[in-house]
């Protein structure tokens, strides 16, 4: 069993007003000084070995239904204990 | 023979009984759909009604985009069948890639419910024909993501293609790319609008019935093609 973390973050040049009202109550709140954009993140667990065949899987998965490219970038991380962490960014 | 229409009803669609009412009074035969089901029942257009499909899990339209029927929705499409996505109807359409661009959450982060004004900039689709280009309507406005985005190239296309059906006036609600509040397709088959014109047939529940000439367009497009 391995772990694949998928972040999904509006692309900059999109507005992001959830972003903007978390970084509204936050200044508010007295934290002042700090922009928030918000995304979302997904952890995969995924059953066997993370081949790369695995790893390419989880990054399709990611471009067909997770993130929408048109608006979201992701970046795919796997989180296989004693394996040197692998990234695919998109 | 009257036309037949069919209304996709997924889960969480709100609207689809409204629209396929609107088609009843517009003189088509109305035809439920199931989002479970893989056949289209032979309809010679669909509707994708509003609504919040799915609880608009993930981002709204992204799981209903890929219902069994909307499979032999894409490929109707594709053959030229006219399809109609309405508010939550227009954003799986977006999923889908059926039409360019996304609907992302309004600019005043609020959900907005008015009686909108819109300019009609294209009568050259087969939801539209009945009316003309220019003409000012009003159409019920109801939704929290009706935010229309796409990139500068896309934008550029729709524009110089006449792409763009329908803008807001008065005040944009929801900070649209250049106030785009429906869009068609390089073929004008598939249109799509934040807008219900399905609220807009009947004077008793609505303060006009700008939404008719939406259903009259289909039907006689349908109709000059027998």
């Amino acid at each position: 069993m391995a772990r694949v973390v998928v972040d999904v973050m509006p692309k900059p040049e999109i507005l992001d007003p959830q972003g903007k009202a978390v970084t509204g109550a936050l200044a508010r709140l007295g934290f002042a000084g700090v922009s928030v954009r918000q995304g979302k993140r997904f952890e995969l667990e995924v059953d066997g070995e993370l081949t790369p065949e695995r790893l390419a899987e989880v990054h399709r998965a990611a471009e067909t239904l997770l993130a929408n490219t048109v608006i979201e970038s992701f970046v795919v991380h796997a989180e296989e204990p004693g394996t040197a962490p692998a990234q695919v960014v998109d | 023979m009257a036309a037949r229409i069919g209304v996709v009803t997924f889960p969480g669609s709100l609207d689809d009984h409204d629209a396929l009412r609107a088609v009843r009074l517009s003189g088509g035969e109305p035809v439920p759909l199931w989002h479970g089901s893989d056949t289209l029942d032979g309809v010679d257009a669909v509707i994708l009604p509003g609504g919040f499909s799915y609880g608009d899990y993930l981002r709204c339209g992204a799981i209903s985009r890929f219902a069994p029927v909307m499979g032999e929705v894409i490929a109707a499409a594709d053959a030229g069948m006219p399809v109609l996505g309405i508010c939550n109807g227009f954003q799986i359409l977006c999923e889908a890639h059926l039409l360019p661009g996304a609907l992302i959450r309004n600019d005043v982060r609020t959900f907005v419910c008015r009686d909108q004004r819109l300019r009609v900039e294209s009568a050259d689709t087969t939801w539209t024909s009945d009316f003309t280009a220019g003409d000012e309507i009003t159409i019920v406005l109801k939704n929290g993501e009706g935010g229309y985005v796409a990139d500068e190239e896309t934008l550029r296309r729709l524009e110089g293609e006449g792409q763009v059906v329908f803008r807001y006036l008065d005040g944009n609600p929801n900070g649209s790319f250049h106030d785009i509040a429906g869009i068609t397709n390089a073929r004008g088959n598939v249109v799509g609008l934040m807008p219900h014109p399905e609220h807009n047939v009947d004077p008793l529940t609505g303060p006009s019935t700008d939404g008719v000439p939406f259903f009259t367009s289909v039907l006689s497009f349908l109709s000059a093609k027998v």
